[in-house]
C-alpha cells in the first residue's frame, strides 16, 4: 500500500502543472469582450486563477510529500 | 467535561449563531437577481464590474481569507470572542445591504456598498464555522464528537431552508410585485438584525472552550499560528491532506446536491419558481436528520468511511439521477389532453414607442399526470414590419407524482450531502493540535466549500462550451473532483477515530 501512495505521489505531483495549463488555455479561449457569460469575461478568471494557483501548487506539494512516504502508514 | 445539559446549551448557542450566518450569506445569493437589478444595473460597466467581484471575490478569496484572519484570531485571544466578532460583523453587514439606497438613486455608491459589504460577509463567514466547530468539539465527550458536532453541521443546510422560508413567505406575503419591483425584498435582510441579536445575546453568556483555556493557562497557545500551521511540514501536510482527501469533495457534493440542483430544476427543468423552492425546502427537511444520524454513525464506523461513501455515490449516480429530475418534468413524453389547451395572443406598443410592437403568445397546455405547462412567446415587430427573434420562456407545474418523484430525488443526493458533511467537522477538529485547531481546519474547509463547491456552476458553464455537450455535461466537474478526492481519501486517510485531541 505504502508503494501505491508514493506512485500515485508522483502522478499527483505531474498533475499539477497540468490542470495549471488546462486552466490558462481555457481563460484565454473563453475570453471575449462580445460574449455575455461570466466565462467570456476576464475578471472572473484572473480571481479563479489566482486562487487556483496556491491550490496547485499546494497539490504538488501534497504530491512531493506522499512521494517522499510523508504519507506511508508506519509498520506495526 | 460538561455535563448533557451545559453540552447542549453550548451546541445551541454555536448552532445558532452558525445557522444565522448561513442564513445571511444565502439570501445575498437567492435574492441576487434582484440585487443585481437595483443595484449593478448593466448599463453602467463599472457596475457591472463590481456585480462580477461581489460574485466571484466574496466565496472565492474572503472567505478563505476570513478563515486565516479569524482562525488566527480564534487560536490566539480564544474561540469565544472570534465567533462572536464573526457573527457581529455577519449580522452587521446584512443589515446594511438591506438599508443601501438603490443606483437609481445614490448613483454609483450603490453597488460600491453593497459589494463592500458582500466582501464582509464572505470574510465573516470565512471565520465563523471553525469556530462554531472547535467550539463545540471542545466540549463534548471524545466517544461522541461526531454525534454532537453534527448539529453544527446540520446549520448549513437549515440556514438555506431558513433563507428560502423567509423569502418565499416575504414575497407571498408582500406580493411579487412589491417583492421585485418595490422595497419588499429588504426585509429578510432587515430581520437579520432581529436574529444577530438573539444569537449574541446566547453567545455573550458563554464560557470559552475548556481545551483553550487550559492552554491558556499553561502559557502553551501559539504564538504564531499561521507559521505553525502552514510553515510546519507535520501539520501542513495534514492540512493539504484534509484539503485533497477530504473537504475537496465534500465542496463538490454539497453544492451540486442543493444549489446546482436547484438551478438545475430551475432553468433546464423549467420548474415554476415557487414550486421549484418548495420542492427544495421539503427535501432539506427529509434530509436533515441524516446529518445526525452519519455524524453519530461516524463514532462507530469511523469519519473516513462514511464521508468517502457519499462521495462515492454522489460521483456513481448524479448523472442517472439528473437525468430523472429532466425526464420528470420533460412534457415531450407526457400525454396532453388537447381538448384543455389554451392560446391567448396579445400587442402591445412597446414602452417609448409609438410605432414597434410586442406581439405576445402564450399557451397553456395541461397534461394527463396533472402537469402544467405554460409557454410564452414575446416577438418585437417594427414599423416596417422587421421582426425580432422571438424569446420563448416556458414554466412548468409538476402534477402530483412528478412533484413527489422530484422532492424524493433531490431529498437523496442531500443524504449524499449529509454523509459527507456530518461527521467532517469531527474529522477536521481530531486532525489537528488545540493551539492551532481554528487556524488549521478553518482553511481547508473554506476552500472545499467555497472555492471547489462554488465553482460548480462556473466549470458547469465551461463545459458546456465544448462540442458535443447536453444538460447533463456540467455534471462531469463536481463527479471527476469527487472520484479523485474519493482515491486520495480513500489510500491516505485513516479510518481511525482520534478520541484525544486535549494535545
Amino acid at each position: 500500500m505504502n508503494q501505491l501512495k508514493r506512485i500515485l505521489g508522483l502522478l499527483w505531483l505531474l498533475t499539477g502543472p497540468i490542470l495549471f495549463i488546462i486552466l490558462i488555455t481555457s481563460a484565454v479561449h473563453n475570453i471575449n469582450s462580445n460574449g455575455n457569460g461570466d466565462i467570456n469575461k476576464p475578471l472572473p478568471w484572473i480571481i479563479i486563477i489566482s486562487i487556483f494557483t496556491p491550490i496547485v501548487i499546494g497539490f504538488m506539494i501534497f504530491g512531493w510529500y506522499a512521494f517522499k512516504g510523508e504519507y506511508d502508514t508506519p509498520n506495526p | 467535561m460538561q455535563s448533557t445539559k451545559g453540552i447542549w446549551k453550548v451546541i445551541t448557542a454555536s448552532s445558532a449563531g452558525t445557522l444565522i450566518e448561513w442564513y445571511d450569506f444565502y439570501i445575498f445569493g437567492s435574492l441576487s437577481t434582484i440585487i443585481s437589478h437595483k443595484f449593478f444595473p448593466d448599463t453602467n460597466p463599472t457596475a457591472a464590474l463590481l456585480s462580477t467581484l461581489a460574485t466571484f471575490a466574496a466565496g472565492f478569496i474572503v472567505r478563505p481569507f476570513g478563515a486565516l484572519v479569524f482562525g488566527r484570531l480564534g487560536d490566539l485571544i480564544g474561540r469565544k470572542y472570534t465567533f462572536l466578532l464573526t457573527l457581529v460583523l455577519m449580522g452587521g453587514s446584512t443589515f446594511l445591504i438591506g438599508c443601501v439606497p438603490g443606483y437609481a438613486t445614490i448613483g454609483g455608491w450603490a453597488p460600491l456598498l453593497v459589494l463592500l459589504l458582500r466582501l464582509l460577509q464572505g470574510l465573516a463567514l470565512g471565520g465563523e464555522y471553525g469556530g462554531a466547530a472547535t467550539y463545540v468539539a471542545e466540549h463534548v465527550p471524545s466517544n461522541r464528537r461526531g454525534y454532537y458536532t453534527s448539529f453544527i453541521q446540520t446549520t448549513a443546510t437549515l440556514g438555506l431552508f431558513l433563507s428560502l422560508g423567509v423569502i418565499l413567505s416575504v414575497r407571498r406575503i408582500a406580493g411579487v410585485d412589491a417583492f421585485t419591483n418595490g422595497d419588499a425584498w429588504r426585509y429578510p435582510f432587515l430581520l437579520s438584525i432581529v436574529l444577530v441579536a438573539v444569537s449574541v445575546f446566547i453567545r455573550l453568556r458563554m464560557n470559552e472552550s475548556p481545551m483553550f483555556l487550559k492552554l491558556k493557562t499553561e502559557g502553551k497557545t501559539s504564538v504564531n499560528p499561521l507559521k505553525e500551521s502552514f510553515g510546519h511540514k507535520t501539520n501542513f501536510k495534514m492540512v493539504l491532506l484534509a484539503l485533497f482527501g477530504a473537504t475537496m469533495g465534500q465542496g463538490v457534493i454539497w453544492y451540486s446536491s442543493q444549489f446546482y440542483a436547484q438551478n438545475f430544476i430551475l432553468t433546464k427543468c423549467n420548474i415554476e419558481y415557487e414550486q421549484a423552492n418548495t420542492i427544495i425546502l421539503i427535501a432539506l427537511v427529509i434530509a436533515t436528520p441524516f446529518f445526525i444520524i452519519f455524524g453519530s454513525l461516524s463514532d462507530k464506523w469511523g469519519r473516513k468511511n462514511i464521508m468517502l461513501a457519499g462521495m462515492l455515490l454522489g460521483a456513481l449516480l448524479y448523472r442517472p439521477i439528473f437525468q430523472q429530475l429532466y425526464e420528470t418534468a420533460d412534457t415531450s413524453k407526457k400525454v396532453i389532453l388537447a381538448d384543455q389547451t389554451t392560446i391567448k395572443y396579445a400587442a402591445e406598443l412597446v414602452k417609448g414607442s409609438t410605432a414597434d410592437s410586442l406581439h405576445t403568445t402564450t399557451i397553456t397546455s395541461y397534461f394527463e399526470d396533472g402537469t402544467k405547462q405554460k409557454v410564452t412567446s414575446k416577438q418585437k415587430i417594427t414599423a416596417s414590419a422587421e421582426k425580432s427573434t422571438a424569446t420563448v420562456t416556458k414554466e412548468t407545474v409538476l402534477g402530483e407524482t412528478g412533484r413527489l418523484n422530484m422532492i424524493a430525488y433531490i431529498a437523496l443526493m442531500v443524504v449524499f450531502v449529509t454523509m459527507v458533511y456530518g461527521p467532517i467537522a469531527a474529522f477536521l477538529v481530531e486532525l489537528f493540535p488545540t493551539r492551532i485547531r481554528y487556524t488549521s481546519m478553518s482553511l481547508p474547509y473554506h476552500i472545499g466549500n467555497g472555492v471547489f463547491g462554488g465553482l460548480v456552476p462556473f466549470i458547469a458553464t465551461l463545459i458546456t462550451t465544448l462540442p458535443g455537450t447536453n444538460y447533463l455535461s456540467g455534471l462531469w466537474y463536481p463527479i471527476i473532483v469527487a472520484s479523485l478526492c474519493f482515491v486520495i481519501g480513500s489510500l491516505y486517510l485513516s479510518n481511525k477515530v482520534n478520541t484525544n485531541i486535549g494535545d
